[in-house]
């Protein structure tokens, strides 16, 4: 169990590892097919996000603004978010209109699910627009609440009440199982896991689905907001799948909504990485499906293994300090841990479940200075694109993962789940250490294991804010 | 207080812009059109005045705010700096939920101590954002006790996002060099040949270009401001001879109100394309000599720019083969399109359209001087309708900012980045060879012929 270390005290974070809640909120809304990402708040609120993620996917990526200004703020806000969505109404034509707030707007508080009921009786001409409400002010938490926030608005506002309507009592569909997908999954892992589910013959409803909007392909004609991703019709029948795997503790709010709703039951898995977690979904699709693992994920498996066995030579002993949000971070640090890295050093942006089961001494909620100190020794670094600086400064080499990615090409396309995925990641991380295997050999102080000089009762303990 | 600042800015006399509006359009400011809700694209003041001052690469920038504003965007422009990396330290108060109960004025307190103390650069620079400005944190006093009680200059930035646009945000940082840094310190020693430039940010090292012009003429620059820029010599600008300045939208009211208040000259002018960087060297000699600077200095900066232009034509002859006949579609705010496009038609390119946006009528004018009847001046292409230019092959290459990046590669059309992302220096003589060099890599690529073939499934259809 580790020990959280939040900073109550602190007044200034130095290099932040965290991005803001509105951008997570806008990426997952930017899962939706036919969707339109709106940020209420003043026009850099969605500028700096927008950059960001452009950067990083290397894609354009449709997200608005109401374009609060000073008086506007002051005044209320509604008439510019009835104006934008009439604006975006009119000129993108998107189905579903993803409405997150931002902290100017939070400060000031505006009732805005009354107000859009009040918008939507103006505008009959919007019938056929869904408005999905994402109350995300940017003074909590970080990309991944902001991500968890909006899915579970998307499951609360688009999939019909079991009880309410005779339409979510049809019969389940018995090869239909839903996906909600946590924010540390890539397009690139959403493909993968899409193709593990069918190869048990079942049918996912991804929620979102990055793996169809933002993978990077080149559509033949210009489309205003996004183009693949879940649709509303298969978010509308997510209540007759048999079963909703979860991937990410930031998608259990999602997935409780789902089955209060549909009664559909759910299976949560922090993330899907290494041997164990993906033992644990086959044994769980094999249930479902009533079906064997077919022959190609047996081998891979197999794959897997011999990978862990050629590359845990090259990992075991070595320091490793590592930011990322909570789940990203347990992921990554229960891989590296698992073959025989000690984690020295854990950095991550939220308070969250999780964090008790990193498996290090100590996580401390903090920024990419606190990593910058701790990581003083270390073997390897891992953290966003914001850690080049840091690796550079302290000579050593970094495994770029999380978001934002914006030095790295293909950072959609990054696979770390599944059998494959994991086997994968083995050998990048392998080869990072086998190409610095001589400069910290001879001359070097030998290893300092933290534990070592660390006499206090190693225990969780409450982490605020 | 930010109340009559912004109306003083928005009033600026010197903006051609804004002198050609009505007294009702005046008042209403220069982002009175941007902002559409749900039709608006670009930055807020407070990104703006990150953009004019971050570059001052000694001092720390803190920002006052909740994540977004910092967290979102730190370190993300390239704006280089020759020495010191404090201003790429990503610095922000973080503000939780309970600080905007409480106030944040005492964590902004105590994070402007732990900065001094950890860091101790020659002063902070401190910038308001929506959330506190809103919550009424009064920036100015905590800047002031923070000065005081740590014996730093501590320097308000106060243009919060939702004030404006990012270009008034650019004249907020400017305004707050004039109140609180420029004039602050006398410089060890001036020289009859001191000037300063203002508005270039030394974005992909583009300062770099033009510098050693400066130094074979004996030119010294005394404050950059910002580009690669330290502290204690933006302190000292006020005893420059001349001003040049560079990004006339963005610090133009800086370089007015440097002229009231020290009797410095100024110009604008531009160091992209080979003649208007001549023309720079030329103004800048011509206003050093009006103020007393040896008469030689003329007849050296001819004889410079003779050899350097000879030399700058002589390197870009051999592409002109490949780029004559080929058309461009330019499409960027401000002064950058009128610099380029000269270099562009003496390489034989077409300039089929570009953008004038941001763009003054006599800009507008000289386009229309410098393209012909045929072209087109764009105030804003939808990008739908960009699409389809490029799709039905009105033009051979897109030169623009990041924002219409994926318009032409989705289109399968090559594109030139002239954005403040961009990782090539465009600057000077050297730097007009340099684009003229990227442009016809990105020309002919061989991948177009390549990702223009059809799908085996589409083969013959």
């Amino acid at each position: 169990m580790a020990e959280i270390i939040a900073h109550p005290r602190k007044a200034v974070a130095i290099n932040p590892l965290k991005t803001s809640a509105p951008l997570g909120a806008a990426l997952a809304f930017l899962g939706l097919d036919a969707c339109q990402p709106l940020f209420h708040g003043s026009q850099g609120c969605t500028a700096f996000a927008l950059v960001l993620m452009v950067r990083h996917f290397r894609e354009a990526i449709p997200l608005q603004t109401t374009a609060m200004t000073e008086i506007s703020t002051i005044l209320g806000g509604a008439d510019h978010i009835e104006q934008a969505i009439s604006n975006i109404h009119q000129r993108a034509r998107p189905r579903i209109i993803g409405l997150c707030t931002t902290g100017l707007t939070e400060t000031r508080g505006e009732d805005m699910i009354g107000d859009l009921k009040l918008m939507r009786a103006r505008h009959p001409e919007w019938h056929d627009l869904s408005v999905v409400f994402a109350p995300t002010p940017d003074y909590t938490g970080g990309l991944q609440e902001g991500w968890a926030t909006a899915v579970t608005a998307m499951v609360n506002t688009l999939v019909p009440d079991g009880e309410a309507t005779p339409a979510g009592c049809a019969p389940a569909v018995r090869d239909q199982i839903n996906l909600l997908a946590g924010s540390h999954l890539t397009p690139g892992d959403l493909e993968v896991l899409r193709e593990i589910v069918e190869s048990f013959g079942l049918t996912p409803i991804i929620l979102p689905d990055l793996s169809g909007s933002l993978d990077g392909h080149v559509p033949d004609r210009y489309i205003p907001h996004t183009l693949g991703g879940t649709r509303l019709e298969e978010i509308r029948a997510m209540g007759r799948s048999v079963h909703t795997l979860a991937v990410g503790e930031h998608m259990r709010g999602a997935a409780d909504a789902l089955t209060q709703r549909t009664g559909v039951p759910f299976t949560l898995f922090d993330h899907l990485v290494g041997l164990a977690a993906n033992d644990r979904l086959v044994a769980l699709l094999s249930d479902l499906s009533g079906r064997p693992a077919p022959p190609s994920l047996r081998r891979r498996r197999s794959q897997l293994v011999d990978a862990m066995l050629d590359g845990h030579f090259h990992f075991a002993g070595r320091q490793v300090a590592i930011a990322a949000e909570p789940d990203l971070l347990l992921a990554l640090s229960a891989l590296l841990a698992g073959l025989g890295c000690t984690i020295r050093t854990a950095v991550t942006s939220a308070a969250s479940p999780v964090l008790a089961h990193v498996p290090a001494g100590r996580v401390t909620i903090g920024d990419l200075d606190d990593l910058e100190t701790g990581a003083r020794g270390c073997d390897l670094l891992v953290t966003h694109a914001q850690g080049a600086e840091i690796a550079k400064r302290l000579g050593i080499p970094l495994f770029r993962a999380g978001f934002p990615l914006f030095d790295r090409l293909g950072a959609a396309h990054r696979v770390t789940v599944g059998y494959r995925g994991s086997r994968d990641l083995i050998f990048e991380i392998g080869n990072i250490f086998l190409d610095h295997r001589s400069e910290h050999a001879p001359g070097h102080p030998p290893l300092h294991h933290e534990e070592d000089d660390d006499d206090r009762t190693i225990g969780s303990q409450a982490a605020a804010g | 207080m930010l109340k009559q600042k912004l109306q003083d800015v928005l009033n600026e006399p010197a903006c051609a812009t804004n002198q050609a509006k009505s007294t009702q359009d005046r008042r209403k400011g220069c982002s009175a059109k941007a902002l559409v809700p749900g039709a608006a694209a670009g930055g807020c003041a407070f990104d703006g005045a990150k953009v004019a001052l971050q570059p001052i690469a000694d001092a720390a920038h803190l920002v006052h705010g909740p994540i977004a504003c910092e967290g979102n965007s730190w370190d993300s422009r390239h704006a280089a700096s020759s020495g010191p990396r404090l201003y790429r330290t990503g610095l922000t108060t973080d503000l939780q939920e309970l600080d905007i109960i409480h106030g944040g004025e005492k964590k902004l307190f105590r994070a402007i101590g732990d900065i001094i103390e950890r860091f101790d650069p020659p002063a902070i620079f401190v910038y308001q954002t929506c959330v506190p400005a809103l919550i009424g944190d009064d920036l100015v006093k905590v800047c002031g006790l923070a000065a005081a009680r740590f014996g730093k200059p501590v320097i308000p930035v106060n243009a919060p996002g939702f004030v404006g646009t990012k270009n008034l945000g650019n004249k907020l940082g400017g305004e707050a060099l004039l109140d609180y840094v420029i004039g602050t310190r006398e410089p060890e020693h001036t020289t009859p040949y001191d000037i300063n430039v203002l508005g270039e940010y030394n974005v992909a090292g583009e300062l770099w270009q033009v510098t050693p012009l400066f130094e074979r003429l004996g030119i010294r620059l005394l404050a950059s401001i910002t580009g690669d820029g330290r502290y204690h010599d933006v302190c000292c600008a006020h005893r420059a001879r001349v001003n040049m300045m560079v990004c006339a939208q963005a610090l133009i009211n800086l370089a007015r109100k440097m002229e009231e208040r020290w009797g410095i000259p100024y110009f604008e002018g531009s160091f992209y394309g080979i003649g208007d960087t001549s023309t720079a060297l030329r103004t800048i000699a011509r206003l050093l000599v009006e103020r007393d600077a040896p008469a030689d200095l003329l007849t050296r900066t001819e004889a410079l720019i003779a050899e350097e232009e000879a030399r700058a034509w002589t390197r870009l002859a051999r592409y002109r083969p490949v780029l004559a006949g080929k058309r461009v579609l330019l499409y960027t705010g401000g002064v950058k399109s009128w610099s380029v496009i000269s270099a562009l038609q003496e390489m034989g390119m077409i300039v089929i359209g570009t953008s004038v946006r941001k763009s003054t009528e006599t800009d507008k004018d000289r386009a229309r001087d410098l393209l012909g009847p045929d072209a087109r001046l764009f105030d804003q292409i939808p990008a739908r309708e960009m699409y389809r230019m490029l799709q039905d092959g009105e033009a051979d290459i897109l030169i623009s900012g990041g924002r219409t990046q994926f318009t032409a590669l989705k289109a399968r059309v090559p594109w030139l980045d002239i954005n403040q992302e961009r990782h090539h220096a465009y600057a000077g003589y050297d730097g007009m060879v340099e684009m003229v060099r990227q442009i016809h890599l990105e020309l002919t690529n061989p991948i177009w012929t390549q990702v223009r073939a059809p799908a085996p499934w589409e083969q013959g259809a």
